[in-house]
């Protein structure tokens, strides 16, 4: 037997002076620092047991990881939601997140709800919107289902124009809805004649200017795009100075070239530069687009979406397609402006978390030195937090690198048994919005997806799979 | 009450560290509002709107803006140190850099330590066929140190082993020698040639230790766990063990020890044993020999036997014989009739009681076996009493006694007490996981137990063993003196001293 050949090395789960007494006698132990898994659920563990290793997961999740890898996001245009989205004619809304109904909304979602009934006209004011929100006349899905992602509240309404990211790898297209910038958004269910009036700005001559922008462009390839922010301190998530900055240097001469009234072109440029969070949608859009690549391959355990409405914080798995797994949705945790607390804190809300899922933001805070102040302060905490996601992950994507570590890649492909295995969550980097519909952004900092959505996904994923 | 802003011209600072100074300034006695930040429109725009800000502050978005609502002094005491952070050295990081994150579960060890081979796993025992499981699924050989395992899970994880080569030793397997690593409960043995597969784990300790006293050395010490050798479990490990060790080239003889298996099981051990190529010695704990001779095994009766019929195979020579003289140690008084053993170690106790049975009537215990009889009640001792402390009984809600000494005692002082008690045996175990100085511990309680004894006009006999060797880390000889020094008589093993405490016993006058 080959055990008795050579060297033993032993790993040590439970009592750690079995592994002194090994180590005290000449041996090799390496001691677990183990807890439960799946939180001490106990039928959860068996069903993940039989998952570690099994040659069709595996399999399965190289596949996933490689189709992500090589997808190419592009934004390739702007239109409104209704021509542009699949299934968004009639009274739709989308919002962020898994699906909710009216009732559930948090505040900030139903004050964007709220605010989208106006900005289309369907009614009159406040109350009105209000009671058509509740009266079952608009029908509410995840941006998720439609192929699209929004920031916090998400919401999406058939006029407002949706960024057209398309997978030069694929055939696939994606959206995003635009930033409307910080303050009195709808994003945070801001919902007042001014927030209406920029959405009818961005839906009139930002897109206009955009659409033509684009024409004179060509495709705008976002991965490398990305991967220069990175170099320069964006995390893509909750830092996108670098990005958006990028993005408008690129824009400049097409935006000029494209013909568009010069007030206008001049707003447009105003309203970008002075938003350093416009990237943020295009990022998210290129991370769905890379991951929805990576959706329903049967038996992969790689996260392809994580999602949050303010109520429920969801996933999905490639290996179970467009089913949900939800839990609570936490509270984050954080740094806020003055006046505010935790107590002021609806949970954690928004589509961005898809940009962790495709292995930058928190993933990649290592980039993002001016992150690192939410997680203790130096830069390698920051570090230290990309590595742990590198013990979740299914490889690193290096099309993704990062300077602090070696220009290593970004860990990247979720694998949901190993978040269950080793109790180790995905960190999140995320804005804080208030509670009530309308006060908007009150903070910022790190939260973690709940383990409970990861052992549910990990249960119904077995449930595929045939005992060998 | 006061507000005051303070704008700093041209001076850039991250939001993300500007929030962490307002915090920090928020902090600070005497202050209800403190906000810094880069005084962009919109951030004037809600300053303005939390009441912290005058309309007439000129600054523009490249300008620091500190705004301080609060006690005069607070004020004053809080731009000053918002003045001080914002122009103090970072402060170092921690010494040494960071630290890698420590494996979470087998798989992220395997990444750590790609060459790992075998997973020792002693968790609760819900979760340790779980854990078991994965080990397998990895590649890995098991070592389950963890009980409470149901059968049914024994089963599927040893069968999964046994199809993919993997060893599984356990559950409930407290001790293995694999490639000269003590793994469990353990003592430091010499290398050698002889291999073991046992089912009991203190057993294996006593052979082993009896092995290395005897100048003998072993390759591999394998366990299975104490349900191994059951029908429903048909002996899975054992066999595989015993395929290993025969074709394994460096062992030349091979030691099998368990209590008695199911019959079937018995036959295909004993069936794959003949077919080893190498001398096999085998201790079927109180089993009729007949049988095992018969097969042209070497049949040994205890686990002393076993040990020196596999010194003397392997080295060639005839077998030493087992001293079993009685010593020089004198009758006890009238009234002390009863041997009363305490045991740490199960199969210690279960190989004496058989011993004491064959030789003396009236033999109890808490484990019966053999001739003896059940305990009327396990906390007192009736006729010759043999216990098991480390039986479920006892140890529910304390730890096993070969850890915590405190039970042992008390029952020591008892026995001593009693009239009747003409000897008290006991097992002393060193090894790793052991307690780190049993001898130590346990000495003054026999002192003072044959003291007790002899101020009450009787003679007690305190007579055991101690299961080890010189290169454990309680070292067998000073432990060794420690006892003897205390009055205790020692013996090499647990059946001679379980032999000379019944003729103690049969000596006695009344």
């Amino acid at each position: 037997m080959r055990l008795f050949e050579q060297e033993l090395q032993v790993l040590n789960v439970g009592l750690p002076a079995f592994a002194d007494a090994i180590t005290a006698a000449g041996g090799k132990a390496t001691q677990i620092d183990w807890a439960p898994p799946a939180g001490g659920d106990r039928a959860a563990g068996q069903q993940l047991a039989r998952l570690i290793n099994d040659p069709r997961i595996e399999e399965a999740n190289r596949a996933a990881f490689a189709v992500y890898l090589a997808a190419q996001p592009v934004l390739e245009g702007i239109a409104p939601a209704r021509e542009a989205v699949p299934g968004m004619d009639g009274r739709i809304l989308l919002h962020a997140g898994p699906p909710v109904a009216w009732e559930r909304m948090c505040g900030p979602m139903q004050g964007a709800v709220v605010g989208a009934i106006l900005f289309e006209g369907w009614a009159a004011d406040r109350e009105a919107a209000r009671r058509l929100a509740a009266s079952g006349e608009v029908a509410f899905a995840p941006c998720h289902h439609h192929g699209a992602v929004g920031p916090m509240a998400g919401v999406i309404a058939p006029s407002m124009p949706v960024w057209i990211v398309r997978d030069a790898a694929g055939d696939r297209r994606c959206f995003s809805n635009l930033n409307e910038g910080l303050g009195k958004v709808l994003r945070f269910g801001a919902n007042g004649p001014e927030v209406i009036a920029r959405l009818r700005w961005m839906a009139g001559p930002l897109r206009r200017v955009m659409a033509a922008t684009l024409r004179a462009a060509g495709g705008i390839e976002l991965k490398p795009l990305m991967a220069q922010a990175l170099h320069m301190g964006d995390e893509v998530h909750n830092r996108n100075a670098a990005a958006t900055s990028l993005l408008l240097r690129r824009l400049l001469a097409p935006m000029l070239r494209s013909g568009a009234d010069h007030g206008e072109l001049a707003e447009v440029a105003d309203f970008i530069a002075t938003n350093d969070h416009f990237f943020l949608n295009l990022s998210m859009a290129a991370c769905k687009t890379m991951l929805d690549a990576a959706r329903a391959v049967p038996g992969s355990t790689m996260v392809t979406a994580m999602a949050r409405n303010g109520v429920d914080f969801g996933i999905q798995l490639s290996g179970t397609g467009d089913r949900w797994f939800t839990a609570p949705a936490p509270v984050v945790d954080g740094l806020f402006f003055p006046g505010y607390s935790t107590a002021d804190a609806a949970p954690d809300l928004g589509d961005s978390a898809i940009t962790e899922t495709a292995g930058v933001g928190g993933f990649a805070m290592a980039a993002a030195p001016a992150i690192v102040n939410f997680v203790g302060g130096t830069p390698d905490d920051a570090i230290a937090n990309t590595e742990a996601m590198t013990h979740i992950t299914l490889g690193r994507n290096n099309g993704f690198t990062l300077p602090a570590m070696h220009f290593a890649g970004t860990p990247a492909g979720i694998d949901a048994r190993k978040v269950v295995d080793r109790g180790l969550l995905p960190v999140i980097n995320t804005g804080i919005a208030h509670r009530d519909a309308g006060i908007g952004q009150i903070g910022a900092g790190i939260t973690h997806a709940p383990l409970d959505c990861f052992v549910q996904a990990v249960l119904a994923l077995a449930a595929t799979l045939p005992e060998e | 009450m006061a507000r005051a802003a303070r704008v700093t011209r041209n001076f850039y600072r991250d939001s993300v560290a500007l929030m962490q100074l307002s915090a920090r300034l928020l902090a600070l006695p005497g202050v209800r509002q403190a906000s810094a930040v880069m005084a962009s429109a919109n951030n004037l725009a809600l300053l303005r709107e939390a009441g912290m800000l005058e309309d007439d502050v000129a600054a523009g978005p490249n300008d620091l803006l500190v705004a301080i609502d609060g006690d005069d002094q607070a004020v004053t005491a809080a731009l000053a140190e918002a003045d001080r952070a914002l122009n103090e050295e970072p402060s170092p990081g921690p010494a040494g850099g960071r630290q890698p994150t420590r494996p979470r579960s087998l798989e992220m060890g395997l990444e750590a330590v790609p060459g790992a081979d075998l997973a020792l796993i002693s968790t609760p025992g819900d979760y340790a066929a779980v854990e078991a499981m994965k080990a397998l699924r990895l590649g890995l050989h098991v070592m389950l140190f963890s009980d409470n395992v149901p059968a049914a899970a024994e089963i599927a994880l040893k069968r999964y082993a046994a199809a993919r080569d993997l060893l599984v030793m356990g559950p409930d397997c407290g001790t293995a020698i694999i490639a000269g690593v003590p793994l469990g409960f353990a003592n430091v043995v010499r290398r050698g040639d002889i291999g073991l597969v046992a089912a009991s784990g203190t057993g294996l300790q006593q052979v082993t230790c009896l092995i290395d006293r005897a100048g003998g050395g072993i390759t591999q010490a394998i366990g299975t766990g104490g349900h191994d050798l059951s029908s429903e479990v048909g002996g899975i490990t054992m066999l595989q063990g015993l395929t290993a060790l025969a074709k394994d080239p460096r062992t030349r003889v091979i030691v099998l020890i368990s209590k008695p298996p199911a019959p079937e099981v018995a036959a295909r051990v004993l069936d794959l044993a003949r077919a080893a190529g190498k001398p096999v010695v085998v201790n079927f704990i109180g089993a009729d020999p007949f049988l095992i001779g018969s097969l042209g095994l070497t049949a040994a009766r205890t686990l002393e036997d076993a040990a020196v019929l596999a010194v003397a195979a392997a080295s060639g020579r005839a077998p030493e014989p087992v001293r079993a003289e009685l010593r020089d140690v004198p009758p006890p008084a009238a009234g002390q009739r009863y041997v009363r053993g305490l045991y740490s170690g199960g199969t210690f106790c279960y190989e004496a009681t058989l011993l004491l049975a064959e030789v003396l009537a009236e033999v109890h215990s808490n484990t019966p076996v053999g001739g003896a009889q059940p305990l009327a009640d396990v906390w007192r001792s009736q006729g010759h009493t043999l216990v098991d402390l480390g039986d479920d009984v006892f140890t529910r809600g304390r730890p096993h006694p070969m850890i915590d000494p405190r039970l042992r005692l008390e029952r020591l002082a008892a026995e001593a007490r009693d009239p009747a008690t003409a000897v008290v045996l006991l097992d002393i175990v060193l090894g790793y996981g052991a307690h780190p100085d049993p001898a130590g511990v346990i000495a003054p309680a026999i002192a003072a137990a044959i003291a007790a004894a002899a101020a009450a006009g009787r003679r007690l006999a305190v007579v055991g063993f101690v299961c080890g060797t010189e290169a454990d880390p309680q070292n067998l000889v000073r432990q060794e003196a420690t006892l003897r020094d205390a009055g205790m008589i020692l013996t090499r093993s647990n059946a001679e001293a379980a032999r000379l405490a019944a003729r103690i016993a049969a000596s006695a006058g009344g």
